[in-house]
């Protein structure tokens, strides 16, 4: 169940847009918020706040990439994989985190704190090699840059999965 | 060279945060859209824009001005204006430099055009990579509408705007026009097919007009200074404007520039960019983002504009440099790239479903020394094959791969005849 807050909240946009269905993405973003990611209980809530079929909004829940159906960590980390990437060195970049973390890529640590998946180019080619955590950016990567920024996320209370504001 | 590129697009570009509404103030912004609220109707606007020449910067190079004239007078109500800051091009980052700069330059153009159409509210498209660029421009709209800049009867005229930031849940497909529409309307974005045309029926079955962040940011200027000058900005016969060019991979200062239209290659890479790094030496670019060809060695000094680069068979696409040295191995780099367009195909229609895979999979036995001289007529066959695909993002994927075949054909061969990557 939605806190109350949170489904006033999203049921006024929802009632403001010319379009309930323009408000799909943002319904679905501000659950996974709320749950850590988009659980099957939230896509039947969110159907319900945007006035769709719960099959309708599956698929849209399935084609986009910011859009977790699984749990995930804390922290999801998108590392860049784009071909500027791919160039200065993306792999290395790749193991070095993954070895950090003691995960493989799609994994969560078992603090579920972080989680690492892939993204393709973000747009941030002359910070590269790049990676995105909580779609804030960070780049361009090195092994000593990948410790810090743990290191300091382990130690502040994360904000919450992909939240945005 | 790079000391007397007017800055028109970057004029109030700072290093580390955006021009606020004062600052975009001072330095002439929103005179464009009062001149236009007093004294000229939509289809002078219309004219103004066309008699610019300027051309879409999204990477088809559409006439804006005729884009906008495609939406009929006796059109319905309500119309739309769509700003595409859907920037998933690899190697493209103009719009995120453009958006952390001047946010106002974008909003008045996106205004302007809205007017241009009579659209009753707008949208800016915004990938989720970007969601610095969306919480900017929210906070800046507000200030807009809080100066009268927009929202109900704006600067006291009859015209009235809404803009509102629709945050995309992220997919490339939806950068595509149509592929937009489906986005923001709650459905799965796949393409659609035309006619009927957006100008017709786009948004929500309505007239809508949707166009690149980059070529909205133009009209503004073109408005205050006309299209003449627009014109002598460019520095290739025909063309008009600026362009906000990048270059990254292999040259010591990736960033964004902004130059006259038809600036050569060479001085983009050189001048502005820093050159390659030591050790490195210039083999080949794609000259816009990954939907563009390998571009030749000889091609070195092209003017990068739509026309010179068509004439020689290419596409100038974003603008967006993608520098490979010769340490750099190509039949990797086009893997990668296929990569990407598999992963991002919306899977719609089977040419670019099937296709895709099956030449990444060759690739991939290529690049890992399992590649046989058969496949290349097969690699060349199935490129072909997604020019019958439902909309251009098949045709763009495979532009990396036939050009490799085409210009690096040996290297290829090496891998084969290797078997094994010969950079590894």
């Amino acid at each position: 169940m939605l806190p109350k807050e949170l489904q006033e909240d999203l049921e006024k946009r929802v009632a403001e847009a010319e379009y309930p269905r323009e408000m799909a993405i943002d319904v679905m973003v501000a659950l996974q918020n709320h749950y850590g990611h988009l659980s099957d209980e939230a896509v039947q809530e969110a159907a319900g706040l945007l006035g769709m079929t719960p099959t309708e909004l599956e698929e849209l829940a399935t084609f986009y990439e910011f859009i977790y159906r699984e749990p995930v960590g804390k922290y999801i980390i998108h590392v860049c994989d784009g071909i500027v990437c791919w160039m200065n060195g993306h792999q290395s970049v790749l193991d070095y985190l993954c070895q950090k973390l003691g995960i493989r890529m799609g994994e969560t640590t078992p603090d579920g704190l972080f989680t690492v998946l892939p993204v393709c180019c973000i747009g941030y080619c002359d910070r590269s090699p790049a990676m995105l955590i909580n779609r804030q950016v960070y780049g361009p990567l090195t092994p000593e840059k990948i410790d810090q920024i743990l290191q300091k996320l382990k130690a502040q209370p994360p904000r919450g999965a992909g939240r945005v504001k | 060279m790079s000391g007397m590129a007017p800055q028109v697009l970057f004029q109030n570009r700072k290093p580390d945060r955006i021009a606020t509404l004062d600052e975009y103030r001072k330095s002439g912004g929103y005179e464009a859209l009062a001149t236009v609220l007093k004294k000229h109707n939509p289809k002078e606007v219309q004219q103004m824009v066309q008699d610019s020449g300027l051309l879409g910067r999204g990477g088809a190079g559409f006439p804006t001005g005729l884009k906008w004239k495609a939406v009929a007078d006796n059109a319905p109500f309500p119309r739309y204006i769509i700003t595409n800051i859907d920037e998933m091009e690899p190697g493209t980052f103009k719009d995120r430099i453009l958006a952390h700069s001047d946010p106002h330059m974008i909003i008045e153009g996106t205004i302007l055009a809205g007017y241009a159409v009579s659209a009753q509210k707008g949208f800016l498209f915004v990938r989720p990579a970007y969601e610095s660029s969306a919480l900017i421009f929210e906070r800046e709209l507000k200030i807009a509408s809080e100066a009268g800049l927009l929202g109900k009867n704006i600067l006291g005229s009859d015209y009235s705007l809404e803009i509102v930031v629709h945050r995309s849940g992220g997919r490339y497909i939806c950068g595509e026009g149509t592929a937009q529409l489906n986005a923001i309307e709650g459905r799965r974005p796949n393409p659609r097919g035309a006619p009927p045309y957006a100008t017709d029926k786009g948004l929500f079955q309505r007239p809508t007009v949707l166009d690149n962040m980059e070529t909205l940011a133009c009209v503004p200027h073109i408005i205050r200074h006309g299209g003449e000058w627009f014109k002598s900005l460019a520095r290739t016969k025909g063309a008009a404007g600026t362009k906000l060019y990048s270059a990254c991979g292999k040259v010591n200062r990736p960033g964004c520039f902004e130059l006259p239209m038809g600036t050569r290659l060479s001085e983009i890479i050189e001048e502005h960019a820093g050159g390659l790094p030591p050790g490195s030496e210039y083999r080949t670019c794609l000259p816009g983002g990954a939907s563009t060809r390998f571009l030749p060695k000889e091609f070195y000094n092209i003017e990068m504009d739509f026309a010179p680069l068509k004439a020689i068979g290419h596409r100038l696409g974003t603008g967006a440099v993608i520098v490979f040295d010769q340490k750099t191995c190509l039949v990797g780099a086009a893997l990668n790239l296929i990569e990407f367009f598999v992963r991002e195909s919306c899977g719609w229609c089977t040419p670019c479903r099937e296709a895709l895979p099956f030449i990444r999979d060759l690739l991939w036995r290529i690049e890992n020394g399992e590649g046989r001289e058969e496949f290349i007529p097969v690699l060349q066959a199935m490129c072909k094959h997604t020019w019958k695909s439902f909309c251009a993002f098949a045709p763009g994927a495979t532009m990396p791969v036939e050009s490799l075949l085409t210009y690096f054909g040996d290297e290829v061969r090496e891998h084969i005849g290797q078997k094994k990557c010969p950079y590894k």
